[in-house]
């Protein structure tokens, strides 16, 4: 039963972690229908962000604490640059998009590594968030890794906020107007190039957001975006696009699925049968769990 | 949603004899370039270079059926490296199998496990016909199964993108972990045998060149004439609207399947050459980043022009050996503003260069013209 229970969780936390990475992705998705390969660059930028952060203030709970806010901005103006500067221009063919934002992924890549060097870097997490908490105890105990679980409400946070800022701030209506109708939303009155370019902040903002999560459990490097961005982009194909709720189940579904076939199988052996899955579940629903109704014939 | 290019302005009807020579064009360029390859490169480069053209030369026929895919087609496959990889691996298994000997096992195999035998999947590739045969039709065989169930269900763009590269780091994760069968990281190694010649030898590396530069030509002559049929027209006309050419009774997702498991043999039969020219295949020239790279070279040069695309994707390979051995971090910047440039700012590559220049001049002239 432990068992069972502890897979459980390893499956909750990995999804966790790629609702976190999907998150803003999928809003800038959503946006401007977009593919943004640099996302993972941004993650990458929050966590060295944390890292720097580190090597001024001493307390890694506080520096940690102080990581979150300016992550967000730090990518999220990367983000906002980077719409600026190019894809503005492109959003009419999104798979040029796709190709473009590699371009300035294998950029930031080199910055990276010719900032702080090619290896790896850790960061201290702190005390809190390094042990475990026992749920139960015994012979055959079951626990549950702090970081996880911080990650676990992170996670959800992240969500509450974005969904909260959709549902009932201005600008989450006038967001939710240029997915749903571009065109409309701009004859009424919207800025719709203001309207990308501060979603275009959010979403990158919660990638770096995203990368400071990741420095709890594992290494940052310069290609650290790499690793992750391809299964966050699955998330949101899978979960169907601009779909916040799709994402957030389809997160947690595959983090189940992969924990539970690296159990059965091996790590790479899970991989492919979680591909192998993703296309079986297109073909039930090409589009996605959810998609947004529209006349398109497309 | 790709955009089409209005056609300049008719001005004049060409002279007859200038039709002519339009029409001749193609045979000619046909002409010059198997000069090129097979007289002018043997001559002019050294053993060692000529190699490096041949490595070149594989990437570029992975680009023809890019050309096809993604600039005729629309479709963005990011995962040419998996049918790369397959026809590769197919090759380098029967050549390792080859090198060992009757009874014997391939070096690695006896390295890492307590394997006595040949796993089964490797076994029939101990036969030359099967595994030069399995070069080209296992890479089309995975296309055909996976693209009917894309096409098919109408998933596509940016879904079929991701699906592709998706493939592409299942492919490259699956042969890593796999490191009893396939070697793992390292790859299929140290390969010194071609069908009985040994590849040590420089007179065999040239017979390999040869050969490699022969298929190219051969490949190319294939997507021209595919391009130029009612198929070649009907591939564009899905990539510019596909509902109409569905309401006009066509099956858009088998047009588009053709191409997509044309351009998997095409990358398959590359691997499978890439083999005995540089005598390693290994996850690392499967995976996203390799097949990211392969896109770009047709990007660059062009990836709606035959011409463009095989030009670029030599071109980028090229200059992928030049800077990055003396600039590493150098040539990084440069690739990733190759990206850019080529893709913001010159969607038709290279090629559109001309056309883009002259219809600049005619937009000067004729105040108003939106394109």
């Amino acid at each position: 039963m432990t068992v069972i229970l502890g897979q459980l969780f390893t499956g909750v936390s990995i999804g966790a972690v790629l609702l976190l990475i999907a998150l803003g992705l999928s809003l800038t998705f959503g946006q401007m229908n977009v593919i943004n390969m640099a996302h993972g660059e941004f993650i990458m930028a929050g966590a060295y962000t944390t890292y720097v952060l580190q090597k001024s203030i001493s307390s890694a709970g506080m520096s940690l604490l102080v990581a979150l806010p300016v992550a967000f901005v730090v990518s999220g103006a990367l983000g906002a640059l980077l719409e600026w500067l190019l894809i503005r221009r492109l959003y009419l063919r999104p798979l040029d998009t796709l190709l473009v934002t590699w371009g300035v992924s294998l950029m930031l890549q080199q910055l990276a590594r010719d900032i702080f060097g090619a290896p790896n870097v850790q960061t201290r997490a702190p005390d809190v968030l390094t042990g475990n908490i026992t749920v139960v105890g015994g012979d055959d105990p079951l626990t549950f890794a702090n970081s996880r679980l911080f990650i676990l409400a992170l996670a959800v946070a992240a969500v509450v906020a974005l969904s909260l800022t959709l549902r009932l701030t201005p600008l989450g209506r006038r967001i939710r107007a240029v997915v749903q109708n571009r065109d409309l939303a701009e004859v009424s009155g919207i800025s719709t190039a203001r309207v990308d370019r501060t979603a275009f902040f959010i979403g990158s903002g919660l990638a770096g957001v995203a990368g400071v999560a990741l420095t709890l459990v594992g290494p940052i490097g310069p290609t650290m975006g790499t690793n992750v961005i391809i299964d966050a982009f699955l998330v949101i194909v899978v979960g169907g696009i601009g779909q916040l709720r799709g994402s957030v189940i389809v997160a947690f579904v595959l983090g189940a699925l992969q924990s539970v076939l690296e159990y059965s199988t091996t790590v790479s052996v899970a991989k492919v049968l979680v591909l192998v899955a993703i296309v079986a579940f297109l073909q039930w629903r090409p589009q996605g769990l959810y998609t947004l109704r529209t006349r398109s014939l497309v | 949603m790709t955009t089409t290019t209005p056609l300049p302005p008719k001005t004049e009807r060409p002279p007859a004899v200038r039709r002519r020579f339009a029409a001749a064009r193609p045979a000619a360029g046909f002409a010059v370039a198997a000069l090129v390859l097979f007289a002018g490169a043997p001559l002019a480069l050294s053993d060692f270079r000529l190699g490096l053209l041949a490595k070149y030369l594989c990437t570029a026929m992975v680009a023809v059926g890019i050309c096809l895919a993604w600039g005729r087609g629309g479709l963005l496959t990011l995962g040419q490296g998996v049918f790369f990889g397959l026809g590769g691996y197919a090759m380098a298994m029967h050549l390792k199998i080859a090198d060992a000997g009757p009874g014997n096992l391939p070096d690695f195999m006896q390295l890492y496990g307590s394997a006595t035998e040949l796993p089964w999947w490797w076994r029939p590739f101990a036969n030359p016909v099967f595994a030069v045969a399995a070069t080209v039709l296992l890479p089309m065989a995975v296309a055909a199964i996976l693209g009917s169930f894309i096409f098919r269900r109408r998933v596509k763009g940016a879904y079929f993108a991701i699906l592709s590269q998706a493939l592409a780091a299942a492919f490259a994760i699956w042969l890593v972990g796999q490191q009893a069968t396939t070697g793992g990281t390292n790859g299929l190694t140290d390969i010194q045998g071609f069908f009985g010649y040994d590849l040590d030898d420089p007179v065999n590396q040239r017979m390999v060149y040869f050969v490699i530069a022969a298929v190219l030509l051969l490949l190319i002559a294939l997507a021209r004439q595919l391009l130029h049929s009612r198929y070649g027209e009907l591939l564009v006309a899905v990539r510019d609207s596909e509902e109409r050419v569905r309401f006009l009774g066509y099956d858009p997702a088998n047009v588009k399947l053709v191409a997509y498991v044309v351009a998997a043999g095409m990358a398959g039969l590359a691997g499978a050459l890439f083999v005995p020219a540089v005598g390693i295949i290994s996850p690392a020239l499967v995976g996203i980043v390799p097949s990211i790279e392969l896109v770009i070279g047709a990007a660059v040069g062009g990836r709606a022009s035959l011409t463009g695309a095989v030009l670029g994707a030599i071109g980028v390979a090229w200059a992928k050996t030049a800077l990055s051995e003396e600039f590493p971090a150098g040539w990084t910047y440069f690739q990733g503003l190759l990206f850019i440039v080529a893709l913001a700012f010159l969607p038709g590559g290279l090629a559109s260069l001309a056309a883009v220049v002259k219809r600049g001049r005619a937009g000067r002239r004729l105040a108003g013209d939106t394109a």
